[in-house]
């Protein structure tokens, strides 16, 4: 132990020559570095292997996993080769013992620097502005198709409540001074609108292939309102009603997450979501509804 | 790899610099001055973002002819601009010498501000008998009065420790230990709440 | 009052308590504020083992940390709500009390002066000020732990109405006013010291050092201090109101029709939205200040250890400038899925891309500065690799998420946790740990060691990739974060394998950093006597005797003559030349 102390403790350089001579100084450490840097491109990319979105669940989720695609081939690239060149550098500038590039000239410098301009340009912004605004447009500033199913989903602490309109197709009035037990949320006694309102806790059934327009609302809190498959997320803000749309196109049984941290419970926040064929769904909307 | 030495960039760092208090040939009393005040007039920037922020949320907002009197303010205005003027005066005279002058103005910048301070107190003495609160205001939406307060008020501290600068300042001249680049530092200050008030007095009141 | 060109240290004080404690000396507050530094990581490091272990092992009993946290642990098993105490805690620890202080306040103050050629900061009093009110702000913060409810729980972002309404989570009690406060100290006191930074590079500099001749480290923080104070005046007025909301019933971010645990909330009017902008457009820029003076030392240390000058000194400024200014207008890319409008997220998008442009432009001037140099793999030289080798692999991460598209699904999730630990985590961590190994030896007047510093090096280099790699690839599973457990989602059960691997490498780091820890108190006692110039380095500190002498400079201060990086200049006698050394005959254009 002492010995193993000492030989540890010893090594107190106070020059700076004193301070790169040495066992496992210098070469050697530079050959470990650049094998390091090496190993993590490909580390990433064993990790990738096994860690993936699931599945896509919805139309416009092909279009986010597109974009996430190109980003990880494109940057997954720019990682590899960036790496590569720090690996080399420290490889091979370590290895030998005089300057043998000093200063650029003006021109150099400016000239070595329209690369990453260039390179950021094209695959940041271009990236962007390809494949991200298209499917940015179609997910958040597109109106909803006009034979959208449209569903409110209520983020209260730490439950989701479902509601269909009903066969009106209107919501009834909501007030807080309504709520209570049974009226978890407070919907107005004398709105005849809410008579055939549906409330669904925690599970939230919908369609296959047709579009769905939710509007979002919290009772308390912000929560988050993610479907993982789907490629749905939107945070829900008390006092806004926030809508957003999709359509999902696999059928099964998925789950909800809330994902903007809402206090205590928030890690168990969860819903179903059950995406079911057209028919299955209207025969449950009728029986539920009578 | 060959080695490149280029005098030419070596040169280009030969830009001389004499020291001393340059750049903008300013002490640095001066320009943390001026620094602070950037700082400050952000976090008023800040706050009335905020304001704005609100009030076009709300889906209403009080008649202001109704709810202020705005001969009032524009008495207070008109007290505040002119403390300003006499202000910019004592620091004229400080740089020229004339001291005895100096305090004489400072006391008049002191009247200002003091006048400026009296008449927003009895403005809130006459919001809060009306049943204005920070939750609430008979007027309408509670932002409305929140606002009020915080921002007028936030302000009216600021006047306040600026005259607790002018009292020193002023007693400090009239005991003969006072310099000009003091009072220069004093009078930034004090333009910087004129200022201020020249914003908040449209956005709040006339808007 | 009168302006003095350079002559602000304050009379060499002698008594203990002026000397050590209540010093108004650079060097001495500098030390202060790092050490403060430690400890706060010391606390914040810990919290993130205990929130480590809680995922890995969830609802695991710790039976002795039970008596220390009756509340939170009872009976040593943790609970939800002390759970995300403990994130927000680390959150704002790491970012302002141990980041922050360490590398801005702490290497700030002890730098700036001396390496600008300066007896001391432009207002040495405000500086001490400054210090003195931190002090109260840690004990605030940490006192919040043993508050009734605990400390604040709503994250390091404070989102209201959660961090509004005390009924919402038991943090927002006490804890969350407490935060508040210790928050507003901060800031204070980090305002005086921007105005103090600002005033001094610009007003003090010695003869001859032109803002193009100062090293990258004085550059960093002039914009660190900037941008400091620019933007924490919107969080200060936010927390004001967030204050006011609190404890005097107006309703500037919370909305009206609220029903928590069981009651209707009586506010009516705010918008919880405009605490987020607010928010952001403090929290981008504070990135900023934590990354870019770890750069900037970087940069120095590169310099000295490639026995070369860096690689586009002037595009590095350029870049810096634009960063600077761009960062202020991004702020959105953390509220992409915020409900606010999508037209502003796609403003916000091209913005984040732009400024992906300038920080690509300092990633290749770091790695260029390698090019041609002569490596000497000190343990300061191989923690500036590894803050490349950081920068590199957690900028691209950033690419993802300043992208709304992608942002849809990576938004909050472990994606987000793992990019900013590797750029305001890991790059300023091995920031920090490269300068204090590189200038250890003049603040203290001994070295450190070598060997158990190469050490530390790998043990943190491989733990934090352990760590935070993975975390990225979570991320893409969908793992959200904030989550005290793990535990009640089918889709994310499957993924415990990697929580595993990811507490093992934290344990690593840690171990690693304790390492650290004995070096620097042993070296600070034991280490061997250091030179004026241990490294062979060019700028001003080290031509002053270690440790410098109260004003720093014995007689005169320097005069400059060279900028802050010449290395190896051709026909100088020795591979560096100080920016004190008067150009001759050898350094003429030929
Ligand atoms: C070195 C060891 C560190 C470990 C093991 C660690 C671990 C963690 C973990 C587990 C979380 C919580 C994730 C969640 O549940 O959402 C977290 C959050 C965070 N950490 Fe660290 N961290 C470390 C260092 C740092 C450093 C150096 C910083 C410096 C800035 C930092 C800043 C943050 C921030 C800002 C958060 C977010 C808190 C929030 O969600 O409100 N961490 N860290
Ligand atoms: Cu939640
Ligand atoms: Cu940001």
């Amino acid at each position: 132990m002492g010995v193993i102390f000492n030989i540890l403790m010893r090594n107190h350089p106070s020059t700076l020559a004193a301070a790169t001579t040495g066992p496992l100084q210098g070469r050697s450490h530079g050959l470990l570095l650049a094998l390091f840097c090496l190993l993590v491109p490909f580390l990433c990319f064993l990790f990738w292997k096994q860690h993936q979105p699931p599945p896509v669940a919805s139309e416009h989720g092909a279009g986010i996993d597109l974009m996430i695609n190109y980003l990880l081939a494109a940057v997954g690239g720019l990682l590899l080769v960036g790496h590569a060149i720090l690996a080399w550098f420290v490889w091979r500038f370590s290895r030998q013992d005089r300057v043998t590039f000093r200063l650029a000239t003006v021109r150099t410098e400016w000239k070595w620097a329209l690369v990453p301009v260039v390179l950021m340009l094209l695959v940041a912004e271009g990236g962007v502005l390809v494949f991200g605004v298209p499917v940015w447009k179609k997910f958040y500033v597109a109106k909803a198709p006009a034979n959208a199913l449209t569903v409110e989903v209520t983020g209260q602490q730490f439950v989701w409540h479902f509601r269909y309109p009903g066969k009106d197709g209107l919501f009834g009035r909501t007030h807080v001074k309504f709520i209570d037990d049974d009226n978890v949320l407070g919907l107005d006694p004398t709105d005849a609108a809410g008579r055939d309102d549906l409330i669904v806790n925690g599970q939230l059934r919908l369609p296959v292939n047709r579009p769905v327009r939710l509007r979002l609302r919290s009772k308390d809190v912000l929560h988050g309102f993610f479907l993982p498959s789907q490629r749905v997320r939107q945070d829900i803000v008390p006092g806004m009603l926030i809508e957003v749309w999709f359509v999902p196109n696999q059928a099964g049984q998925f789950e909800i997450l809330c994902t903007e941290l809402c206090g205590l419970g928030h890690h168990m926040m969860r819903g179903l979501l059950q995406v079911m064929p057209e028919r299955e769904f209207e025969q449950w909307l009728n029986q539920n509804h009578s | 790899m060959e080695t490149v030495q280029t005098i030419e960039r070596t040169e280009a760092f030969e830009s001389p610099w004499a020291g001393g208090v340059s750049p903008f040939k300013t002490s640095w009393q001066k320009l943390m001055m001026w620094l602070f005040i950037i700082g400050d007039a952000l976090l008023f920037a800040g706050f009335l973002a905020i304001y704005g922020f609100v009030r076009l949320a709300s889906p209403s907002w009080p008649n202001r002819a109704e709810v202020f009197h705005l001969e009032l303010i524009a008495l207070m205005t008109t007290a505040l601009i002119s403390s300003g003027a006499t202000m910019a005066t004592a620091v004229e005279a400080a740089r020229r010498g004339h001291w005895r002058m100096v305090v004489r103005f400072l006391l008049l910048t002191l009247a200002g501000g003091l006048a400026f301070l009296g008449m927003q107190a009895y403005e809130w003495s006459q919001f809060i008998a009306a049943g204005a609160t920070l939750q609430s205001n008979p007027w309408g939406v509670p932002p409305f009065g929140a606002s009020f307060f915080l921002i007028t008020g936030f302000h009216g501290a600021h006047v306040s420790i600026g005259i607790v600068i002018l009292l020193i300042t002023a007693v400090r001249s009239a005991t003969g230990r006072s310099r000009a680049g003091g009072l220069e530092l004093a009078g930034l200050y004090w333009a910087f709440v004129d200022l201020v008030w020249v914003f908040i007095f449209p956005l709040f009141y006339l808007i | 009052m009168i302006p003095t060109p350079i002559g602000n240290a304050t009379p060499h004080a002698t008594g203990f308590w002026r000397r050590y404690i209540f010093s108004a000396d650079h060097k001495v507050i500098g030390i202060q504020y790092y050490l403060t530094a430690m400890a706060m990581a010391l606390v914040a490091g810990a919290l993130a083992l205990l929130m480590r272990i809680q995922l890995t092992w969830p609802g695991i009993r710790l039976s002795w940390l039970g008596k220390l946290f009756p509340a939170g642990m009872p009976g040593g098993v943790m609970t939800p709500e002390f759970y995300l105490s403990l994130i927000t805690m680390h959150g704002t620890l790491m970012v302002f009390f141990v980041i922050s202080l360490a590398l801005v306040s702490g290497f700030g103050n002890y730098l700036i002066p001396i390496q600008i050629g300066a007896r001391d900061m432009a207002y040495p009093f405000l500086n001490m000020l400054s210090f003195w009110l931190v002090v109260p702000a840690c004990l605030i913060m940490l006192g919040s732990f043993f508050v009734e409810g605990g400390a604040a729980a709503a994250g390091w972002t404070a989102y209201p109405p959660l961090s509004a309404l005390p009924q919402a989570v038991p943090g927002s009690g006490w804890g969350q006013t407490l935060w508040l406060l210790a928050m507003a100290l901060f800031i204070v006191s980090f305002t005086m010291g921007g105005l103090n930074y600002v005033t001094t590079i610009l007003n003090l500099r010695t003869k001859g050092m032109s803002m193009m001749r100062l090293p990258l480290t004085v550059w960093t923080l002039f914009f660190a201090a900037v941008l400091g104070l620019l933007t924490f005046p919107a969080l200060t007025a936010a927390a004001i109101m967030l204050l006011f909301d609190r404890h005097f019933g107006t309703s500037f971010f919370v909305p009206g029709g609220l029903f928590v645990g069981g009651e209707i909330v009586p506010h009516e009017g705010g918008t919880p939205l405009l605490w987020q902008h607010l928010f952001w457009f403090l929290g981008h820029p504070e990135v900023y200040v934590l990354l870019l003076p770890a750069v900037g030392m970087t940069f120095d240390v590169l310099a000295a250890f490639t026995r070369k000058p860096v690689f586009g000194y002037r595009l590095v400024v350029i870049s810096l400038i634009v960063l600077t200014a761009l960062s202020v207008v991004v702020w959105g890319h953390h509220m992409f899925v915020s409900g606010m409008s999508p037209y502003l997220g796609e403003f916000f998008t091209i913005g984040t891309m732009l400024i992906t442009v300038p920080s690509a432009v300092i990633g290749l001037c770091l790695i260029a500065s390698l090019w041609g140099g002569c490596l000497r793999l000190t343990t300061p030289m191989l923690f500036a690799i590894g803050v490349i080798a950081l920068f590199g692999t957690g900028g691209f991460g950033g690419i993802f998420l300043g992208n709304a598209t992608s942002d849809i699904f990576l938004h909050g999730s472990y994606f987000v946790v793992g990019h900013f630990h590797f750029m305001i985590g890991g790059v300023t961590l091995f920031a920090m740990f490269a300068a204090t190994y590189f200038w250890f030896p003049k603040m203290f007047g001994r070295s450190m060691n070598e060997r158990l510093g190469r050490i530390h090096f790998w043990l943190s280099l491989i733990g934090f990739y352990g760590m935070f790699l993975g975390m990225h690839f979570l991320g893409l599973n969908g793992l959200p974060r904030r989550y005290y457990a793990f535990t009640q989602f089918e889709i994310l059960k499957p993924l415990q394998g990697m929580h595993l691997w990811i507490s093992i490498s934290s344990f690593l780091f840690a171990a690693a950093s304790f390492l650290f820890l004995f070096n620097f108190f042993w070296s600070l006692a034991r280490g061997s006597r250091a030179a004026r110039n241990p490294w062979e380095a060019t700028t001003l500190e080290w031509t002053v005797r270690s440790p410098p002498p109260h004003g720093n400079w014995e007689a005169e201060p320097p005069q400059v003559h060279r900028w802050a990086y010449e290395y190896s200049a051709p026909d100088a006698a020795r591979d560096f030349t100080p920016q004190t050394v008067e150009p001759d005959g050898a350094m003429a254009p030929k």
